[in-house]
């Protein structure tokens, strides 16, 4: 078992064709991927050779959906046609849509996370890593050598900081790492993704990785309170930075007390989380959690 | 900062007036004298609070206007120099209201803040008497039409003598946060003036750096450049995500969150050494490639701030061979002016062969360390050294 992705899982890339999107589809069947095909109005009927698969091109998601029953997109268009890629694939009735593309207007995003209200897509990202359920599928840019199956679920704002907790913890492995993206609007939130992992059987144990911006790893920290029984252990990346400076990411700027690390923390570690200094010290949290399980 | 919004409330219809800006006493006792009458100078800085720290002052004279330019210009307000004033007519109101649309990320949508009691006292108003201060969602899907823009001056309690001017500046200022697409739109005071006439007398408006960059080329105009600290200039000119810290130790690496990750775990290595703090932030994505890299060492290298340097890589989808031939590359290009310890921790994709062409380089300057603990423990010794 895993959240959200697995090996029954078909997959079609939305920017197959283009640079980013032909190198990742490789990777992505490196990893076991089942990918069923690409989408790109302009080569409609043509098909492309990637990784040793012939990969049919489609003019539509409706009609890559149709012909091949995928149920997962990944969206590597660039940021200008990020919104209306997402909404075709909204409109098609896509089971799961993961954003990858990274510089999206944040009002693209706004206004596609209201049109998906009430419809049946689930939307992860935009700019993040996507989502791996080791050994099975990889949607999305996660290097899947880092670390195999296991029983630890890992949800983070943040790519290079997944890829770095999934090292720290290859020893153990993990059941799915999902990579949420780090904009100030995005699809699925850390509550998605915890709810998720607590109903997932093979999950055993949690890792929830934040940073500062926002306060949505305090609404987390009351989410696991009332709702989550298997442990969780949280980093929360930036606590040295500066006050008004934007670090990278649009949601990692910090104003006034609100959105801070050391609140988010406080947050976390009131209702029961462990939380790590440092990703070396939340790894070995997470062991001694495990040992004990 | 004021006088750029108000540009973007006229462009849009937003009722308010320009005024002049100036960057020097002269000129503004020039603007003061073409304005007639009683003027206001007000400091121009992307803060808030300028009235309280003296940077807002009513000139009854041009000569005023003079002495108030020369003392506002050159002044700090919260850290920033005040390199410009605008002078405008003085119109003091008769009611001060506030206004403004912003991302409401908690809730993934748009929200309309509004109150009709007090202006400037904002926050003051929103702690003492909340229920005075409405807050609105606004749906981006279905964004402000005239009724919405109706049902906003209804809830807000605009009232009737100003009415039907506020249902079309709540247009016109949606208009300003979608078109430019804006993060915040505020005005704040909206002024009631002595004829019943409604006009926005100072505002602000945060854009999204995203958006400007794919669709407004336009919004290059409203970066004031010589306001940056010039490493960070240096750093936007070559295209990289830099932000100058307070601290020894530089620090180069791939992916907002790692860096920061980075920037904490030598703040806590250097608790041990001499209390020395990180430099920068300086995240060189995923492409880190020779040039890269060779721009973001030249940055850091020139804070004379800096006494090591931590990379600190995590090969994803980069592979680690890159990454190494790349720190190779900077030394060759930077030659001689790269005079300060490097400390490299490599991890990931193709880790044994960046480790081995790092091994062979055996450049005096480089050590490399297997963990990202040890090698910020590292960077913070030699900081302190």
């Amino acid at each position: 078992m895993s959240i959200y992705l697995n090996k029954d899982s078909k997959i079609i890339v939305q920017g197959m064709t283009g640079g980013m999107g032909s190198k990742h589809t490789t990777l992505m069947l490196d990893a076991g991927s089942n990918i069923v095909g690409g989408v790109n109005a302009r080569k409609a009927g043509t098909s492309v050779e990637l990784g040793g698969q012939e990969l049919p091109v489609f003019g539509t998601v409706k009609e890559a959906m149709a012909e091949t029953g995928a149920d997962v997109s990944v969206v590597f268009v660039p940021p200008a046609f990020t919104k209306d890629a997402c909404i075709e694939a909204i409109d098609a009735g896509i089971g799961l849509l993961v954003v990858i593309t990274e510089g999206v207007p944040v009002q693209d995003t706004a206004e596609v996370w209201s049109y998906l209200q009430g419809k049946q897509t689930r939307m992860i990202g935009p700019n993040c890593p996507g989502i791996i359920t080791p050994g099975e599928s990889l949607a999305g840019i996660t290097p899947h050598t880092i670390a195999g199956t296991g029983p630890v679920g890992l949800v983070s704002k943040s790519g290079t900081l997944t890829y770095q907790m999934m090292f720290e913890l290859r020893d153990h492995g993990f059941s799915t790492a999902i990579g949420i993206g780090g904009d100030p609007v995005i699809g699925t939130t850390h509550i998605d993704a915890l709810e998720a992992f607590e109903a997932d059987p093979d999950t055993k144990a949690i890792v929830m990785i934040g940073e500062i911006g926002g306060d949505a790893e305090e609404r987390a920290a009351a989410y696991i309170k009332d709702h989550v029984t298997k442990p969780v252990v949280g980093y929360v990346a930036g606590f040295t930075a500066p006050e008004g400076k934007t670090m990278g990411h649009a949601g990692a700027i910090v104003s006034g007390s609100s959105g801070t690390a050391q609140a988010k923390k406080e947050a976390l570690e009131a209702v029961g989380v462990k939380v790590g200094k440092t990703p070396s010290e939340t790894a070995e949290l997470m062991r001694e959690i495990l040992k004990s399980l | 900062m004021e006088y750029q919004a108000k540009e973007l409330f006229a462009k849009h219809g937003v009722v308010t007036t320009l005024g002049v800006v100036v960057e020097t006493a002269e000129a503004a006792k020039a603007a003061a004298e073409e304005i007639g009458g009683v003027t206001v100078v007000k400091a121009q800085v992307k803060a808030g609070g300028r009235g309280k720290a003296g940077g807002v002052k009513l000139a009854k004279t041009a000569d005023e206007a003079f002495e108030h330019a020369s003392n506002i210009l050159g002044m700090e307000i919260k850290g920033l120099r005040v390199n410009r004033v605008l002078v405008t007519p003085a119109t003091p109101p008769e009611e001060e209201y506030y206004f403004s649309f912003l991302l409401d990320r908690a809730n993934r949508r748009y929200l309309c803040i509004a109150s009709v009691e007090g202006g400037v006292e904002i926050e003051e108003v929103a702690k003492t008497n909340p229920d005075a201060v409405k807050q609105i969602p606004i749906d981006p899907g279905a964004g402000v039409d005239e009724a919405k823009a109706r049902a906003i001056a209804t809830e807000a309690k605009f009232p009737e003598p100003v009415f039907e001017q506020a249902v079309a500046m709540i247009q016109s200022l949606y208009r300003v946060f979608v078109e430019e697409d804006a993060t915040l739109v505020e005005v704040n005071p909206l002024a009631r003036l002595a004829d019943d006439k409604l006009e926005a007398l100072d505002g602000k408006v945060s854009l999204d750096d995203n958006a400007s960059e794919v669709r407004h080329p336009d919004h290059e105009q409203f970066e004031i450049r010589e306001e940056a600290d010039p490493l960070e200039a240096k750093a936007k000119d070559k295209g990289l995500n830099y932000v100058k810290l307070d601290g020894q130790v530089g620090i180069i690496g791939n992916g907002a969150g790692l860096v920061m990750s980075t920037l904490d775990v030598v703040a806590y290595a250097g608790e041990k050494h001499g209390g020395v703090k990180p430099a920068n932030f300086l995240d060189i994505g995923g492409g880190a490639n020779a040039q890269v890299m060779a721009d973001g060492l030249d940055v850091i290298l020139h804070d004379p701030q800096v006494k090591s340097v931590f990379v600190n890589v995590f090969g994803g989808i980069t592979a680690c061979d890159e990454v190494a031939n790349g720190i190779k590359g900077a030394l060759e290009i930077l030659g001689d002016e790269e005079n300060k310890p490097l400390v490299v921790r490599l991890d990931g994709n193709n880790v044994a062969e960046g480790r081995r062409i790092l091994q062979e380089l055996d450049h005096p300057l480089v050590t490399l360390v297997d963990t990202m603990d040890g090698a910020a423990d590292k960077a913070a010794e030699l900081a302190n050294a």
